[in-house]
């Protein structure tokens, strides 16, 4: 319901999602304590994208501030969804996997360093093609490396999204935050219309692409675990709720059997009906939200 | 490279398995064995075409969600009955990879591909960390997410050196669209940049792989073809060298010192720079 109050807040709220990259992950430290590692002044950009014409960014769309959050270690690793879609190359893709292995030598030496990944991506630079699948594969190694010690958080504020082979990252994350801006799927409306057909996909279709990639029914069926709304405090709260959990007993993409059980008994005859799949694997073991 | 995706995967896997037969409980797309290898036993894993597949978007050799957590949970039980031996006597895990492609459906995003995905590439590496020598061989397509979740969580990376074998993140068609190039042109480019080629020789050059198998008939495996290519894997995997677990040996060799500079830079100044905070 709309109330004075409600009003008030949402014009005083700082958005989160108008915020670029280095300001988000910034946003989400204690104050003073980040410095950025391999920043745009060290100018390691992509040598891939002038042989193609394209202008390359001096933090090739990635930036990592190693830093404090509540007193503790924590480092941010941040995608800039303004260049070239988010997506992953050779550079970035070394900034965010060198960052997690930092993390787990922290963390195995006893200062337990966790890590948050802000991802809006479309996944793999097609530029780099090779390199750029490469890097996601071993992006997805590095979190499976740091999990056991430290909470890998990844979260999804959009407008971009989490796309792609980058997908997968959120997938072996120990928590997932979302928007209900957000998007999470391993292809976007767009491919999955050009693969497969508009009757597949109407990659127009606003409110599907919503009902089945969106923030709030990825947490309905317990694929992520918060929603947050757009607001740097409330964002910050979600990150800090989850790092006090810490790591999981179990990970989501552990539960092999629990999906495999899941997915075995799905009629799959028509297309998969969002609200009605909420209702079937919402209720169940798992119940959404944080385990 | 036109080729009949999931065909040769399938031949492979029954030349050097002895069988081709679908495990009860597993989809019909699926092929997973237990064989001897050299002295101890190891699981063989494969995904092919199954044109009557309940899922539409899998039927020509694509990765979905039954095949990915059918792939996890043989995994899964392979590292759980293991779990107490050394690691030199856990069961290797022979990936034989011939895939399309993910799935590209809107039933597979309405249940969530990305994470049964994430559950195939976790058991993938969670073998890998446990100490079971994780080899992949691509004995035909490996592209995009159809490989990170099948495949590309090895330890060793193996691939026929023929022209119908391709490692790439999009079809070539797609690739050319999305970059606004002509096939053409996309082609030309991948001679003088290697990450962007089809070619596998010029993925050769990017570190990633253990070995480039010459076979004279990838199509029609030969007797004699399968014996080497069952001692490259019985050599592969006695490369694994004990104490390894990670996937360092991918940037730390000389070939990605040429072709991954940049990222190797990266990881070096970054280093520098933790340590200094």
């Amino acid at each position: 319901m709309i109330t004075q109050s409600s009003v008030f807040d949402f014009v005083q709220r700082r958005s989160f999602i108008e915020l670029d990259a280095r300001a988000r992950a910034a946003s989400l430290l204690d104050s003073g304590s980040a410095i950025e590692l391999a920043g745009p002044f060290d100018r390691m950009q992509s040598p891939w994208l002038p042989l193609q014409g394209v202008a390359p960014q001096s933090d090739d769309g990635c930036v990592v501030l190693k830093g404090r959050i509540a007193g503790k270690p924590a480092v941010v690793i941040a995608l800039e969804g303004k260049f070239q879609g988010g997506s992953i190359g050779e550079v970035s893709g070394a900034k965010v996997t060198t960052a997690l292995d930092l993390a787990v030598r922290d963390s195995q030496r006893g200062s337990l360093t966790p890590a948050i990944l802000l991802l809006e991506t479309g996944g793999v630079r097609l530029q780099e093609a090779n390199l750029g699948l490469a890097a996601v594969a071993e992006v997805i190694a590095s979190v499976l490396k740091l999990r056991p010690y430290a909470p890998v958080i990844t979260l999804i504020a959009g407008t971009v999204g989490c796309f792609g082979g980058m997908s997968l990252v959120a997938g072996v994350s120990s928590y997932v935050v979302m928007t209900r801006e957000a998007r999470l799927g391993l292809n976007g409306p767009e491919v999955i219309e050009q693969e497969s057909g508009v009757e597949e996909f109407d990659s127009k279709d606003r409110a599907l692409i919503w009902a089945i990639d969106g923030g709030e029914q990825r947490v309905a069926l317990g694929m992520a675990d918060l929603l947050a709304e757009d607001s740097v405090d409330d964002i910050s709260l979600a990150i800090r709720t989850c790092l006090v959990k810490g790591v999981p007993s179990v990970h989501r993409s552990e539960l092999v059997d629990l999906y495999r059980r899941r997915i075995g008994s799905l009629d799959v005859r028509e297309q998969i009906d969002p609200v009605q799949l909420r209702a079937q694997w919402g209720e169940t073991e798992m119940k959404g939200g944080i385990r | 490279m036109n080729h009949e995706v999931g065909v040769r995967g399938r031949k492979w896997f029954r030349a050097l398995t002895g069988s081709d037969v679908v495990k009860a409980g597993d989809p019909a797309s699926v092929l997973a064995s237990e064989v001897s290898l050299a002295t101890g036993k190891a699981l063989f894993l494969c995904v092919i075409p199954n044109p009557e597949n309940r899922f539409p978007c899998v039927r020509d050799g694509q990765v979905g969600l039954e095949e990915a957590y059918a792939l996890a949970a043989h995994i899964r039980t392979a590292i759980a009955e293991d779990k107490i031996k050394p690691s030199k006597d856990k069961r290797p895990i022979i990936a034989i990879v011939d895939v399309k492609s993910q799935a590209y459906g809107r039933r597979e995003e309405t249940a969530g591909i990305f994470l049964a995905a994430a559950a195939a590439a976790d058991a993938y590496a969670a073998a890998r960390m446990a100490g079971h020598p994780v080899i992949s061989l691509i004995v035909g397509h490996a592209f995009s997410g159809g490989f990170l979740t099948h495949g590309y969580q090895a330890n060793r990376l193996l691939a026929f050196d023929d022209d119908g074998v391709v490692v790439h993140a999009m079809h070539e068609e797609a690739a050319a669209r999305i970059t606004r190039r002509t096939i053409a042109d996309l082609r030309r480019l991948g001679h003088e940049i290697p990450p962007l080629s089809y070619a596998i020789r010029d993925f050769a050059k990017l570190g990633l792989l253990h070995q480039l198998l010459h076979v004279e008939q990838p199509d029609n495996p030969t007797d004699a073809e399968v014996t080497k290519v069952r001692q490259a894997l019985i050599d592969a995997v006695a490369d694994c060298a004990e104490s390894e677990r990670g996937l360092e040996n991918r940037w730390t060799n000389d070939l990605a010192a040429e072709t991954r500079k940049a990222g190797i830079a990266v990881r070096k100044l970054m280093e520098k720079q933790w340590q200094e905070t």
